[in-house]
């Protein structure tokens, strides 16, 4: 039985060690400190912490100021909030000038819960990864949120990390390294290649235990970084399984879905099933009910895998 | 910067003026309008006012200055140009593809821009990160922000203000360009402003109205405001959009267009007549 760990706590612990490790290091947010943990910074470090209020657009120019003056900030709030209500001010204040700021989100995807659409982020990805400059993260658990963290801070420009609300089953190990723009074999297959990230990558090493009992040999990758995605290791993985599938707690349209499938049709055409969202709003409900609702379990991924198989 | 005079500066503001025109004659576009109202205010920063460096355009303790009305940068050029951060000859590469000197202003790609700008209502918030870095680093360096009163409608610019204020941005200058004319005509007639000096006070600003036209008033208010010791201040200064080109004054048609060959050489002979 693996842990089940809050990425933000572990975000929140990151950004306490920076405090010490940093003097450069600058974290805001707006009113939600206490819910993504970048309290944790303020309690150590409340001289470099910044609370704007409830004024996403607002922090968005003001860590774009603070980083054209030398600063590497953390700006953030919930996911919805971090990346469409200041989607343009981050556009403009922020990628433009390839300014060094850190836009990390929690409460991303459906498993947000009971607060319900408004407050489950899933075009995130999408709209992030459509700027130029910036960087997108989705790390699969809370070990690597740590280790993501920590990496983005000594990384010179824009950055987007999304993270969820709940605890999510920890895959990889505690001194995890986390590189930008490199992805990880999980697990080696021959049959089908399953991409996936964020906390959906737990499912998708369950998928392919399920999928092995059924004689079909599946590779996992950990595709946290979205954006610069990490196109040899996908080329060279289907190239091997010849097609493959994405898992994403985010709608299928933009997300890691899209961006996979853009790098297959720029290089090598392999069937490909997407498990996401389907182009809808989520609703209020337990997490794990919303997760089978909307189509986003092993078992999806399963079916998924087949089906890809099936079009080969 | 050499120890310039009221009559040198209001020189100078001409002068920028007539950069203004031909810059974006040049261009066939560009934003005349505001460029010519915020001209005083623009030569008494950089000829007067603000501690910078042309020759070192990062310098750490130079005094920064934020453009959030964006559209107004052939006005920030041409003064940038005329205190050497770069040849004045390069003025005339306005809006050409290829040319440093974008439509709206970038950091980055024009030395001594601070930001980039041009999408109204987020060059105060911008400002306010630079003056609360300064006061993190125990920087005495002010930060100035030009925002115009059109641009007032967009609500960020009042998250800004409550920001500052309880940010206890001392440091901060807010100057807004009230030449009470946005594209579609008079800025109380589309959503109104006033009372403008009450808000600002209201959300805890020290709050000081001049002509913007006047220079002794200028050079007063800026002083004011860098001693300022309790609150940010703001400077409304009422201006005439178009400002010494008689046709282009309060003229709302020339907020976001170039002359014509007619006008341009009627401008530039009023322009060249105040120029000493």
């Amino acid at each position: 039985m693996t842990e089940k760990l809050a990425q933000r706590n572990y975000y929140g612990k990151a950004l306490a060690e920076l405090a010490k490790e940093d003097p450069k290091v600058v974290v805001m947010d707006a009113d939600l400190a206490g819910s993504t943990k970048t309290s944790d910074f303020q309690k150590v470090c409340p001289e470099r912490f910044v609370e704007v209020g409830i004024a996403e657009s607002n922090m968005i120019g003001i860590a774009a100021g603070l980083a054209a003056s030398g600063k590497t900030v953390f700006a953030s709030t919930f996911g919805v909030f971090a990346t469409g209500r200041c989607w343009e001010q981050i556009r403009l204040a922020v990628a433009y000038p390839k300014l060094n700021v850190k836009i990390v989100a929690t409460h991303c995807g459906i498993s947000v819960g009971e607060d319900g659409a408004s407050h489950q982020a899933l075009e995130d990805i999408a709209i992030m990864r459509a700027l130029p400059n910036m960087v997108v993260v989705a790390p699969a658990d809370a070990y690597e949120a740590f280790a993501a963290t920590k990496a983005l801070a000594k990384y010179n420009g824009p950055a987007y990390m999304r993270m969820g609300r709940a605890d999510f089953p920890t895959i990889l190990e505690p001194d995890m390294e986390f590189q930008i723009g490199k992805a990880s074999v999980l697990r080696e297959g021959t049959d089908v290649t399953i991409v996936g990230c964020g906390q959906m990558v737990s499912f998708c090493m369950d998928a392919a235990e399920t999928l092995q009992a059924e004689g079909i040999s599946a590779e996992v990758i950990n595709m946290s970084t979205i954006k610069p995605l990490d196109t040899e290791t996908l080329i060279a993985s289907v190239s091997k399984t010849g097609c493959c599938v994405t898992a994403e707690e985010h709608s299928i349209i933009g997300g890691l879905g899209s961006a996979v499938a853009e790098a297959l049709c720029d290089s090598t055409c392999v069937p490909l099933e997407r498990v996401g969202t389907k182009d809808t709003f989520g609703e209020s409900g337990k997490p794990a009910d919303l997760m089978v609702k909307y189509g986003l379990t092993a078992d999806d991924i399963v079916a998924a895998a087949k089906k890809s198989v099936s079009r080969k | 910067m050499a120890d310039y005079t009221v009559s040198d500066l209001e020189n100078i503001a001409n002068k920028l003026r007539l950069h203004v025109v031909e810059m974006t004659y040049a261009a066939r576009s560009g934003h005349p309008g505001g460029s010519l109202s915020a001209a005083d205010m623009i030569a008494a920063l950089y000829f007067k006012f603000m501690k910078h460096d042309p020759s070192n355009p990062s310098w750490d303790e130079r005094d920064r200055f934020v453009l959030s009305k964006g559209h107004v940068a052939p006005v920030l050029y041409a003064a940038l140009a005329e205190a050497g951060y770069f040849p004045v000859e390069d003025l005339l590469t306005l809006r050409k593809m290829g040319s440093k000197l974008q439509g709206h202003p970038v950091r980055g790609k024009v030395p001594g821009v601070e930001m980039s700008t041009g999408s109204l209502g987020q060059g105060l918030s911008m400002a306010c990160g630079i003056a609360l870095a300064g006061k993190m680093d125990g920087k005495d360096y002010k930060t100035i922000c030009m925002l115009g009163d059109g641009e007032l409608q967009e609500g960020q610019n009042w998250e800004a203000a409550m920001f500052a204020r309880q940010a206890g941005l001392t440091n901060l200058i807010a100057i807004v360009d009230r030449n009470r004319l946005q594209i579609t005509g008079d800025t109380e007639g589309a959503v109104g402003l006033e009372p403008l000096p009450e808000k600002w006070k209201s959300f805890g600003w020290n709050v000081i109205i001049i002509d913007g036209h006047n220079m002794r008033q200028i050079l007063e208010a800026l002083d004011k405001a860098a001693a300022a010791k309790a609150r940010p201040t703001v400077i409304i200064m009422k201006t005439v959009k178009g400002k010494g080109v008689s046709f282009m004054e309060n003229n709302a048609g020339f907020h976001g267009k170039a002359c014509n060959d007619e006008e341009q050489a009627k401008a530039v002979e009023e322009l060249k007549a105040v120029i000493q």
